[in-house]
């Protein structure tokens, strides 16, 4: 039976995204654990994220699994979501500056809180909070497979990733101008917006990542 | 603008069950909360929130348990508020399953509980409500305890306060215009929403579609709430979207 973990350092969407997990597993087992043994036993793994990158880099580094992420990755597919794919960065701009996982080269950015809708001139609002379209940037990778480029997904961020490599982008949004909704390189997807909350597209992509054994 | 604007249903839960009456034409059980949330999931709600309005804190375990039920059928955000005072509730709902809470009186009583749950959880999960009423031209004081009580508090003033406190999104009740089906007050809602750097959700006074529409277009919200004209079947969250489109808004179809 295929089984995937849901890498667990006590930040808060891990619950959800397990239980969007669930919903799509058919046979499949999802575990919720933090313990090395079994995260490196599992066929894949879910590394997710919510909150302040210093307390989510902080938790991850106590319980090791700063390392086990990396580890992971070489052999088995790894998806990130939003804090957890921020984290696969080099670097932070968030909590004055924090050191990440450095899995992809590139950085963590703040949104401008200044920015304006260049149509009707009116202030955007950060978090960049609700349902945004994703573009393709690699429209054969596997995990887009059967959603629609354009598609809606639900998005909660304050920050963004950019990546130093363009190559590594696999789909893009705009606020107002284009930044990175996810990236793939290898065994790594992922993704700035929440699939657990995304409705149907969402578990389309968890569905893809039960099917996709990486390296694309 | 590709970020849609969007529709929240919410739901009043008093002890496990959704009061003031949700009529849709085949459903089964009317105050059934997860069979409710599933519905407007379907029809293309863009979250949901729900109020528990449950009087005794002993009951309160119930919401745990809709939210967990809720949180493992329909996937899109939900906020929970409602007696939302301690940082332990906070963690039980997002535990549950939850994504954002509301917290309303206790921030009034203690502002310092805003920073506390935010700096603990994150912004992005800490949503202050705020309750209005009008007192003169274009300005607004803050009520608790479902509009009862004044505070002498200035509601514009106030939401600034909370967004630096923490706040990572602001949903705005008018009591004035709270059950009168008249729409919202935009004005109240304009002044919020362009004072603020985070996302403001309208509610109270929705009496049509159109009303939703107004909400961001001259309410400038970035999200509009409303239960009666959806519990009652009037319209539904498909049409209410249809008819944000045609005013020209952003909407998810």
């Amino acid at each position: 039976m295929k089984t995937v973990a849901v890498m667990d350092y006590g930040m808060g969407n891990l619950h959800s995204v397990a239980k969007a997990l669930e919903k799509v597993a058919e046979g499949a087992k999802v575990i919720v654990t933090s313990k090395a043994e079994e995260i490196l036993a599992a066929d894949r793994a879910v590394l997710p994220g919510v909150g302040a990158m210093r307390d989510c880099m902080a938790e991850m580094k106590r319980l090791g699994l700063d390392q086990l992420a990396k580890e992971f990755a070489q052999s088995k597919p790894l998806l990130g979501v939003c804090v957890g794919m921020q984290a696969m960065f080099e670097f932070s701009e968030e909590n004055a500056g924090v050191e990440c996982l450095g899995m992809l080269p590139g950085k963590v950015l703040a949104f401008d809180k200044s920015m304006t809708d260049p149509d009707s001139g009116e202030r955007l609002k950060v978090p960049h909070m609700g349902w945004n379209r994703v573009h393709f940037a690699m429209e054969k990778h596997p995990m887009w497979q059967g959603i629609d480029d354009g598609a809606h997904f639900y998005f909660v961020h304050s920050y963004y990733v950019e990546p130093a490599d363009p190559e590594l982008i696999a789909g893009f949004s705009t606020y107002p101008h284009a930044f990175t909704a996810a990236v793939a390189k290898d065994n790594v997807f992922a993704v700035q917006f929440h699939p657990e909350k995304s409705q149907s597209a969402g578990l389309q992509l968890y569905a893809n990542f039960l099917n996709w054994d990486g390296n694309n | 603008m590709t970020l849609a604007k969007r529709i929240i249903p919410c739901l009043d839960v008093d002890n496990g069950r959704v009061v003031k009456g949700v009529q849709f034409v085949d459903i089964r059980d009317a105050g059934d909360p997860v069979e409710i949330a599933r519905r407007y999931d379907e029809q293309g709600a863009d979250e949901l929130t729900f109020l528990d309005i449950t009087a005794s804190s002993d009951d309160r375990e119930t919401m745990v348990h809709v939210v967990e039920e809720v949180a493992g059928q329909v996937f899109i955000p939900l906020t929970v508020g409602g007696g939302i005072r301690k940082v332990e509730d906070i963690r039980r709902m997002l535990n549950a399953g939850a994504d954002k809470v509301a917290i309303n009186t206790a921030a009034v009583f203690n502002p310092e509980f805003v920073k506390e749950a935010a700096d603990k959880f994150g912004s992005q999960c800490i949503v202050v409500a705020i309750d209005a009423k009008q007192v003169g031209d274009d300005k607004w004081e803050i009520f608790t305890h479902g509009g009862r009580k004044p505070t002498g508090i200035d509601a514009v003033e106030w939401a600034i306060k909370m967004v630096d406190y923490g706040a990572g999104e602001i949903l705005l009740t008018s009591m004035d215009r709270d059950g009168t089906k008249n729409g919202f007050d935009n004005a109240l809602v304009s002044a919020v929403s362009t004072a603020v750097s985070v996302p403001v959700i309208a509610s109270g006074g929705v009496g049509n579609l159109q009303h939703l529409a107004e909400g961001i277009t001259k309410g400038h919200a970035d999200a509009v709430l409303a239960a009666s004209i959806f519990h009652f079947g009037e319209y539904t969250v498909g049409e209410a979207k249809a008819e944000m489109k045609k005013a020209g808004i952003e909407v998810r179809l």
